[in-house]
């Protein structure tokens, strides 16, 4: 690891200032993914800008919402009364991912902005083109258990491993984000970027941009909703696959529903196609997997996950199907 | 690069100076020789490391020493009471919790925050009721204690250790 300087930031302004200025700095939240990182070699930062004691570690209800701070961490939001009753898909999402001890530390926007990445990422004597552009890709003909099926490219074909941003992709979530020239907000699906043929960036930000806030737009619905994860092992492990999805039933008769898919690509994948089927159709198991069909038309899987085709179907329509029972 | 930091590690203020580099598990072992958090993995992945930062379990692995700087440090050592073990080690002892003991102090400090987590009425992966109350039986123990793993596999005695300790 190079010597690195560490700076704990009073507020938003001074962090980004801190880090805009240096090209070498980065933001630090909990650490769980950075640290991790830096002690593999596959970052080096020279200075580290603690954002993780930033006056930000609220949840506030808002007019339209719930406003959640940069710095809460994932087990207090996880554990937030008006999470648990008006969004169970986020609540449940959250308390799938890692452990408690992680989740303790972790940062509400550490977990969003953890690096795409794969096992080859991660280790430093293997070609890769996400942390040496132009080097190859060696998943491509390689392990490709934990890899994406949809929206790859021939640079790479990693997956986002949060679960709590595809329940809040699911539920339209914005994030706020301070640069050095002012504040904006983006909708949390424009935020990661497909890899393309610059599979090094994960995301639109650009350096010295700070995550300050997440706002989570009301859906009232969502009470009915639900996070379904797929995995190797009953707990501690990554997605093969998971769905969030919350369902909103006139009668038989599917009047809304919001539908993410995790494990499945360099993003968190909001199934628009999936959605766009549903609306309107009765809330049978043959509407459910024909809108699964239409999601998953689109996949193309690599020889060895070939697995998460049916597994992406099966698990939409399970997770719908249970969310359908809950209501009678 | 040096900074100077103080930490209350097991009830003891200590100053110490790191390089920034240095992670709360170095300098709790390597600089304080407080050595019963264990390094397993360094990546977050086993939980040996497990200490109390401030009253809340985390790995101690996967952050630098030079963010804490006066933080509250408990460990698996500083649990025990005026020479008497902690109702949890004495749980363990009871129950068996263990074969080499590697995994033990990680082990502890987990349970302990896991157990101030339900008192505070934190719902799991597991729990049905995400607004109700928690029960914790044995399917609730495993997945709240997922993050500590144990080569030795003294698995059904610790939850058989924690389920004494729910249960009084
Ligand atoms: C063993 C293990 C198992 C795991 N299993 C899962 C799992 O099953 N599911 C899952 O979802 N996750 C899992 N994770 C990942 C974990 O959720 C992330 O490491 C964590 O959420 C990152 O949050 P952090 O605050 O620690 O981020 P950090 O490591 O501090 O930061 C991550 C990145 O975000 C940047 N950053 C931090 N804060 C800001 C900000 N405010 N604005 C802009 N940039 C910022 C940092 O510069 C860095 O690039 C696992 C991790 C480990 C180690
Ligand atoms: S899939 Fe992406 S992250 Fe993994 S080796 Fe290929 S380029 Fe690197
Ligand atoms: S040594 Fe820290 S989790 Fe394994
Ligand atoms: S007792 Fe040996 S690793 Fe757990």
């Amino acid at each position: 690891m190079i010597p690195f300087e560490y700076l704990r930031a009073g507020d938003p302004a001074e962090a980004v200032a801190a880090v805009a200025e240096r090209p070498g700095a980065v933001f630090l939240g909990g650490g769980t993914n950075l640290v991790d990182h830096m002690k593999l070699g596959v970052a080096e930062p020279d200075m580290l800008v603690d954002v993780s004691r930033l006056p930000l570690d609220r949840v506030e209800e808002t007019a339209t919402g719930l406003r959640v701070g940069a710095a809460v961490r994932n087990s207090d939001l996880a554990a937030h009364p008006l999470v648990r009753e008006r969004c169970p898909m986020l609540a449940r999402a959250l308390l799938s991912g890692a452990s408690g001890q992680l989740r303790n530390a972790a940062t509400t926007a550490g977990n969003l902005l953890q690096r795409t990445r794969c096992p080859y990422f991660q280790d430093v004597t293997t070609p890769c083109n996400k942390r040496e552009p132009g080097s190859g890709c060696s998943a491509i003909g390689g392990y490709t258990r934990y890899h994406a099926i949809l929206g790859a490219s021939e640079q790479c074909v990693a997956v986002h491993p949060s679960d709590m941003a595809v329940a809040m992709v699911a539920l339209d979530a914005v994030v706020i984000v301070l640069g050095p020239g002012g504040e904006r907000a983006l909708p949390l699906a424009d935020l990661y970027r497909l890899p393309g043929d610059t599979p090094q960036r994960d995301t639109v930000l650009e350096h010295g941009e700070l995550v300050t806030a997440v706002e989570l737009p009301d859906l009232p619905f969502a009470r009915r909703s639900a996070y379904r994860k797929v995995r190797d092992r009953t707990s501690y492990s990554f997605a093969l696959v998971s769905v969030a999805a919350a369902l909103d039933l006139d009668g038989g008769t599917v009047r809304d529903v919001r539908l993410a898919l995790g494990g499945v690509a360099h993003k968190p994948w909001r199934a628009v196609l999936a959605e766009e089927e549903l609306r309107g159709k009765p809330a049978t198991e043959d509407a459910f997997r024909r809108a699964a069909d239409a999601e998953l038309a689109a996949a193309r899987p690599l020889p060895g996950n070939e697995f998460k085709v049916p597994m992406a179907r099966n698990t939409i329509v399970a997770t719908l199907r249970d969310l359908t029972e809950e209501g009678r | 690069m040096d900074a100077r930091i103080t930490l209350r590690v097991d009830g003891r203020d200590r100053s110490l100076t790191v390089d920034t580099r240095t992670t709360l598990l170095d300098a709790l072992r390597d600089h304080l020789s407080v050595t019963s958090p264990k390094k397993g993995c360094d990546h977050g992945q086993c939980g040996a490391c497990t200490v109390l930062l401030d009253g809340r379990r985390v790995v101690s692995c996967l952050t630098f020493a030079v963010a804490h700087d006066g933080a509250d440090v408990t460990t698996a050592e500083g649990l025990a009471e005026g020479g008497e073990p902690h109702p949890v080690q004495r749980a363990f002892l009871e129950q068996d919790g263990f074969q080499c003991g590697f995994c033990t102090p990680g082990q502890i400090c987990s349970a302990v925050g896991m157990l101030e987590e339900v008192k505070a009425g934190h719902p799991s992966h597991v729990t049905d009721d995400l607004t109700g109350p928690v029960t914790l039986d044995d399917e609730e123990i495993r997945e709240r204690l997922s993050g500590n793993l144990c080569r030795c596999g003294a698995y059904v005695n610790i939850v058989a250790a924690l389920r004494e300790e729910a249960d009084s």
